[in-house]
């Protein structure tokens, strides 16, 4: 149990105020960077092999087009990794147009619980607007957040957190 | 399963004890208001007879150091053995081990198989007794005796309201944290007594108990439908907080108990709304394109702090009750989150974010005097004892563990874990029992 008193916020401005710290802030923050826009997020990056699905099916929509997005910290846009994403979830649900969707907003563990409750439910708003914009009907999806509750990554690195800031789309879903 | 009156007044103060001497002003007192007190060296010896009457005096010594105000001294140290806890002790004998306080006591079984407990508390110096009273309760309730008693001695030493006789309704959490299940649960303030309140599948967050203590507030997503609930602790009764088109969450009571103030989400924005809980009518009290959430009212209800993202990052604002005049109170480095009034009104405590660090801090009203009281990895959610003189939040460590329950004063130097069964997030301070 550590004891930190009063002082410590006068430490804590010390450590804002320290180069050295700012610059290992910075290399974290660019290395989380880097390694979030090589998240994979559909069969062939994860290499599980595109043909083995049903087409139509909910492994088909998990494996071949990518269920999740992934989003900066903080931030509900919808970046362009993502867009593609959700260029090819509305493609296939155009192609199947008996699936009800749920989007999921997620965050990750670094921000306080209700906050997180109302940030998932903006990435999840986001997403759906975004497929909306890709023809999906807005009657055809629900939206639901989980806030930082569900986590699907467990470590204590910046890359680690980056997976679990996500909007997950889910065929029928939570509810449906 | 929902245990039944929970809350059933049993314990009755049936008077004061005569004092053994004319009461002059007391010699032995903590002014807690001086920041960083030496604790008080106090003797607190077992109450006669027996087993019990040894298990009270240590729930009484342990609420009382772990206010860290007072410091009780080692049994073993003890020169005097009490053998009539009604007359005066042999005050030099307590003088000489620098006990400033003295505690004696007794726990009787009555005919009616009710329990009788009596304590003293004097001042070794003067040679006084400061305070004596005697209760009459049930066999079971032998802890909340204890914490009354505790609760006394704090008054009496301290000239504060003791906050020991509370509850602490709280998430319980077990499992690993990829499917984490989460229960509500009340516990004694010091960990003691802890039992669950739901068992379901079911997420459930942010439980507050009302100001009456009959009720919690809290948010469950039951039929994948996130919305905030009403609890009566003695039936089991639960229904919807109001019949909104979105997610509700972050509810708390009005200090007057009759209204729920919490957020309400649409799209991506969350607005502040009340719900009269007697009308049933709701209001809107902020309407932005933001997340504005965490509401909690000043104790004379005549204000709310809240969280919101307005500006960019999370920072503190305080508005009337009716929503008008918001003014953002928070302008330091980092996001600020999850504030709570004191029931003093005199600080507001917080989560700040800055530098990759959690911290719980306060300030005042107005947003000067920030203090931060604990920093760390993840540090949050702070909720006040009844006195305003305490904090219970919860900690996080790195990886995959969970978090648990810590206590601090307002000194920042007095921090305690509070021991439960497994992870442990949410906490929420019931008011004073008695």
């Amino acid at each position: 149990m550590s004891r930190i008193h009063t002082p410590a916020a006068s430490r804590m401005n010390t450590i804002a105020r320290n180069p050295v710290m700012i610059a290992l802030f910075m290399t974290l923050a660019i290395a989380g960077c880097a390694s979030k826009k090589n998240l994979p997020n559909n069969a062939g990056e994860l290499g599980l092999g595109a043909n083995a699905a049903t087409p139509g099916s909910t492994q088909d929509f998990t494996v071949n087009v990518g269920d999740r997005i992934f989003f900066d910290t903080d931030s509900s846009s919808i970046r362009a990794d993502a867009q593609s994403t959700l260029a090819r979830q509305a493609q296939w649900l155009a192609k199947y147009p008996n699936y009800q969707i749920t989007v999921e907003g997620h965050a990750d563990e670094r921000g306080t619980r209700e906050y997180n409750l109302a940030l998932g439910a903006r990435r999840a708003a986001a997403t759906k607007d975004f497929l909306a914009s890709q023809g999906v009907p807005a009657g055809r999806m629900r939206t639901i957040s989980f806030g930082k509750e569900k986590p699907v990554a467990v470590c204590d690195d910046i890359s680690c957190w980056s997976q679990n800031r996500r909007a997950v789309t889910v065929l029928g879903g939570a509810g449906m | 399963m929902l245990k039944r009156n929970l809350f059933r007044f049993l314990i009755v103060l049936t008077g004061m004890l005569s004092l053994m001497a004319a009461p002059a002003h007391a010699l032995v007192e903590i002014n807690i208001n001086k920041g960083n007190v030496e604790p008080l060296p106090i003797a607190i010896t077992d109450f006669l007879q027996g087993e019990l009457g040894q298990k009270i005096s240590d729930v009484v010594a342990a609420d009382l150091k772990r206010s860290g105000l007072f410091a009780p001294i080692d049994k073993g140290a003890f020169i005097e053995k009490i053998s009539n806890p009604d007359a005066a002790p042999r005050f030099e004998d307590w003088k000489v081990i620098n006990a400033q306080a003295l505690v004696t006591g007794r726990v009787t079984q009555e005919g009616d198989g009710r329990l009788k407990a009596e304590f003293r508390l004097w001042d070794s110096f003067a040679g006084q007794q400061m305070t004596g009273q005697q209760f009459f309760t049930q066999p079971e309730n032998w802890r909340r005796v204890a914490h009354i008693i505790a609760d006394a001695i704090y008054k009496q030493i301290t000239g504060e309201e003791g906050y020991f006789d509370t509850r602490i309704v709280y998430v319980a959490e077990s499992g690993p944290k990829t499917a984490r299940k989460r229960q509500l649960a009340i516990m004694d303030q010091d960990g003691a007594n802890a039992r669950a309140v739901t068992n379901n599948a079911d997420l459930v967050l942010t439980p507050r108990f009302s100001p009456n203590k009959q009720e919690i507030t809290y948010m469950s997503f039951e039929g994948n439908q996130p919305r905030v609930y009403l609890l009566q602790l003695e039936t089991g009764q639960r229904e919807v907080v109001g019949n909104f088109p979105g997610m509700t969450f972050a509810p708390r009571f009005s200090p007057d108990g009759q209204r729920v103030i919490m957020s309400l989400q649409q799209e991506g924005n969350a607005n502040i709304y009340t719900m009269d809980l007697r009308s049933r009518t709701t209001t809107r009290l902020t309407n932005t394109a933001a997340i504005d959430t965490s509401p909690s009212y000043s104790p004379d209800g005549s204000q709310v702090v809240f969280e919101s993202d307005r500006g960019g990052k999370q920072q503190l604002y305080v508005m009337s009750a009716s929503g008008g005049g918001q003014n953002r109170i928070s302008f330091g480095d980092g996001s600020y989150s999850t504030p709570v009034w004191s029931p003093r009104g005199d600080l507001i405590a917080f989560t700040k974010q800055s530098g990759g660090k959690f911290s719980i801090g306060v300030m005042k009203p107005d947003g000067s005097g920030e203090r931060i009281l604990t920093t760390g990895f993840h540090n949050e959610g702070p909720t006040w004892a009844p006195n305003g003189r305490v904090l219970m939040f919860f900690r996080q460590n790195a990886g995959a563990g969970g978090p648990q329950l810590y206590s601090i004063d307002l000194t920042g130097y007095n921090e305690q874990l509070i021991s439960t069964q497994g992870f442990a997030s949410d906490p929420a301070w019931s008011p004073l029992l008695e």
